[in-house]
């Protein structure tokens, strides 16, 4: 009877699946019946409630307003703020370090060659954190406040930070104004993506101005709008022991920048060498046989084959980038990480804390590859033409 | 008129007409080139000085106060703390057991690169008896050598401990994991890519951090160990699913006409995953493996977070006291070196293999 039954492959795999999920169930439901244990063992309390209690401590570094009677909820937006803060700087940097160092090992120049290549490897084979931790100690070695290096007229190098001028008109309303301006692009992009032709008829041409330029002048009306005292710029000026005005990075942050930047744009640029790399000559030579210049080759036939080959390892990256953020902690940014395990520290809910962190990051880098697979389907080649 | 082979191939150029091509080959390029020289040597020549001219290599008394008022790098640093460095709070008698566990395992990795033992009998007797030596050799309890618990490993050896423990246990489950990921019970695979997904999407911090804090909290008093292990446990963990991942494109590779000959000869699922699937994709996979080791041997530096005293701590450590605090630079770039060896190698040793490969199939 057993022996029949083990021969009929529905039943087997019916068996299989069921012993596997009952496994699964069992793992879980006995990992969390023990947890209740020893929660109600230590006397401490579970669930959400302690997100509205106050703090009660101060934390560094902060992009929207906090203080110490702000409620642990805040401080947890405080520290995704931070995160996404960094992450986008970082992965802007990274992909700019990245270029530039692409195009000088793809460029024939033997020196170009030879100083992009060593660059990529002292970067990329030290820890990323390793780097974080020294330029931190090189912008905390910086002079102090008093003895400060004048960079560029009106940028400081300090030990308390870099201060920057910065355009004097309120936050809101500059991030109004880069997002009007951003949507402006889209807009034309879709104006252009409409016209199927491959030189855009006038009238694209027109629309495509007319929404450009109303979309800098809707920019530009935001920030008189949100004009603050004082002159154009905000400059920092030495005012007693420290800088006051303009726009302050502190160590921490722009530690953490340069040091994802330059790591983030060793690996960035060797993905896209290899995308560019990936193109078949034989495209390169039809294109030369058809009369195309240089720049044509490299705009309308290197250039987008090789965006499509580099898009899927780009979106890794930027999502491996973006988890990197986390090792803040070693230089003490409040990130996400950071404001989690100082919340663990202070309230003691562990296993609230520590999902809400995990969902955080999930929700995040989910977000980041769908759009960028998203954007990769639009531009997928349909059949084989990529074959030489 | 008949055209030889020699005739086919490019012409040799002498060096310098080469050299031209590709330095001076268009005005540009001159400017170029000549301007990269002016930048590197602007940047190198005072580089060497600081590094090697000007720079103090010794402490005779073994304080910083030679350092003071030099211009260049004070390596005298390294001279007084290496051994903090490398093997971190380990008692000072029996740091010679901690050199001679590093050295055993390193030279199990370097052995495990000859393919000569590239059997799954030879390679994992060959782990078993280096990982076992070094662990005894470590922790001690036998042959009258005195017990030290893994809290106190530290520095270098800590590292690779880190990464040889890692790879050992997460290679295993990786395996397991692809297959089950590649499994027809449609229950199993999608559990499976659920949870490989999640790990994924997850930083490395946040799955040591739960290892380290969450774990005694769900599991039972006989399962927890100690929180090395348990730290070991969530790396493993980490490495296994981006290696399975890797190991599931290694066998996506694979013609499927090598599983179907072999149902048709009557293999079972075992033989046919342990004879057929897993020999092939580990060979498809083997360059993208090496590159995941060399990200692992980079990652082993965050359990510093966890507060583990590895070598990037004990390198923090080492300049960390009043008196050679001056010093940071010199020992980062220390510690950056001794990564850098490691990483170096490893990936030097990954681009070889890719070369040999490509050759086998032409």
């Amino acid at each position: 009877m057993v022996l029949r039954l083990l021969r009929n492959r529905k039943f087997v795999r019916a068996f299989l699946q069921a012993a596997f999920l009952a496994a699964l169930i069992g793992m879980i439901g006995s990992g969390l019946m023990i947890a209740h244990e020893s929660i109600t063992q230590q006397g401490m309390s579970s669930g959400f409630g302690f997100l509205e209690r106050s703090t009660g401590f101060n934390i560094g570094f902060s992009i929207i307003d906090y203080d110490p009677n702000a409620s642990y909820g805040r401080l947890l937006l405080v520290g995704t703020a931070n995160t996404i803060l960094l992450g986008v700087i970082g992965i802007v940097a990274a992909s700019l370090t990245g270029l530039m160092v692409a195009m000088m090992r793809l460029s024939e120049n033997g020196s170009l060659n030879a100083i992009s290549r060593t660059y990529v490897e002292i970067f990329r084979n030290v820890p990323l954190i390793l780097q974080a931790l020294f330029w931190y100690s090189v912008m905390t070695h910086l002079p102090p406040p008093r003895q400060a290096l004048e960079a560029v007229p009106h940028v400081f190098l300090t030990s308390r930070g870099i201060f920057l001028p910065v355009l004097n008109v309120g936050v809101a309303y500059a991030l109004g104004a880069v997002g009007v301006i951003l949507a402006g692009l889209v807009a034309a992009m879709i104006i252009r993506r409409r016209d199927v032709r491959a030189v855009p008829s006038r009238k694209t041409r027109n629309a495509r101005r007319t929404v450009l330029a109303a979309a800098v002048l809707c920019a530009l009306i935001l920030m008189a709008t949100g004009r603050l005292e004082g002159g154009l710029f905000s400059l920092p000026e030495l005012r007693g022991l420290n800088f006051r005005g303009g726009l302050t990075v502190p160590p921490e942050l722009s530690a953490l920048a340069i040091a994802i930047a330059l790591y983030g744009g060793a690996y960035i640029s060797e993905i896209l060498r290899a995308g560019f790399n990936s193109v078949p000559k034989g495209q390169t030579e039809a294109g030369r046989a058809l009369g195309l210049s240089q720049g044509q080759i490299f705009r309308r036939v290197r250039l987008p084959l090789a965006i499509r080959a580099i898009l899927p390892t780009l979106t890794n990256q930027y999502v491996w980038l973006f988890k990197a953020t986390t090792l803040g902690i070693a230089v003490g940014y409040s990130d996400l990480f950071y404001t989690v395990s100082i919340s663990i520290t202070q309230s003691g809910q562990t296993l609230e804390l520590i999902g809400i962190l995990m969902m955080a990051f999930l929700i995040m880098n989910n977000a980041i590859s769908f759009v960028l697979n998203r954007i990769n389907k639009a531009i997928e080649l349909k059949g084989n033409q990529t074959r030489s | 008129m008949q055209t030889t082979i020699a005739d086919s191939l490019p012409p040799q150029r002498a060096l310098g007409k080469r050299l031209r091509k590709r330095f001076f080959r268009t005005p540009l390029d001159v400017v170029i080139t000549v301007a990269s020289v002016v930048v590197a040597a602007y940047v190198l020549i005072p580089l060497l000085d600081w590094t090697i001219f000007s720079a103090v290599w010794s402490a005779p008394e073994g304080d910083a106060s030679v350092c003071h008022g030099v211009e260049g790098a004070c390596w005298a640093v390294i001279e007084a703390r290496w051994r903090l460095i490398i093997f971190g709070l380990f008692p000072y008698e029996e740091q010679w057991r901690s050199s001679i566990a590093l050295v055993v395992l390193v030279v199990t990795a370097i052995l495990s690169c000859v393919p000569a033992f590239w059997t799954v009998l030879r390679l994992s007797l060959l782990w078993i008896v280096g990982f076992a030596a070094f662990y005894l050799l470590m922790r001690g309890g036998i042959f009258g050598l005195s017990v030290i618990e893994p809290s106190e490993w530290g520095g270098l050896t800590l590292t690779v401990f880190f990464f040889a423990a890692g790879i050992l246990i997460g290679m295993p489950m990786a395996i397991c994991f692809a297959m089950m990921r590649r499994s027809t019970l449609p229950v199993i695979s999608r559990t499976m890519a659920v949870i490989i997904d999640g790990v994924r999407s997850l930083p490395l911090v946040t799955i040591l951090f739960t290892a380290a804090l969450i774990l005694p909290f769900v599991l039972p008093g006989w399962l927890q160990g100690d929180k090395i292990w348990r730290v070991v446990f969530g790396f493993a963990l980490f490495f296994a699913a981006y290696q399975a991942e890797v190991i599931r494109s290694g066998i996506q590779a694979i013609p499927s006409g090598q599983d179907e000959a072999a149902k048709a000869l009557g293999m079972g699922y075992f033989h046919r995953v342990t004879r057929i699937t897993l020999p092939q994709a580990f060979r498809n996979a083997l360059p993208t493996t090496i590159n995941q080791f060399v990200i692992t041997f980079k990652e082993t530096s965050l359990i510093v977070i966890i507060g583990f005293f590895d070598v990037l701590a004990s390198g923090n450590a080492a300049y960390g006291t009043g008196e050679w605090s001056f010093a940071y630079v010199e020992v980062y770039i220390f510690v950056a070196l001794i990564y850098f060896v490691f990483v170096f190698s490893l990936s030097l040793y990954g681009a070889y293999l890719e070369r040999r490969m490509r050759v086998g199939q032409h």
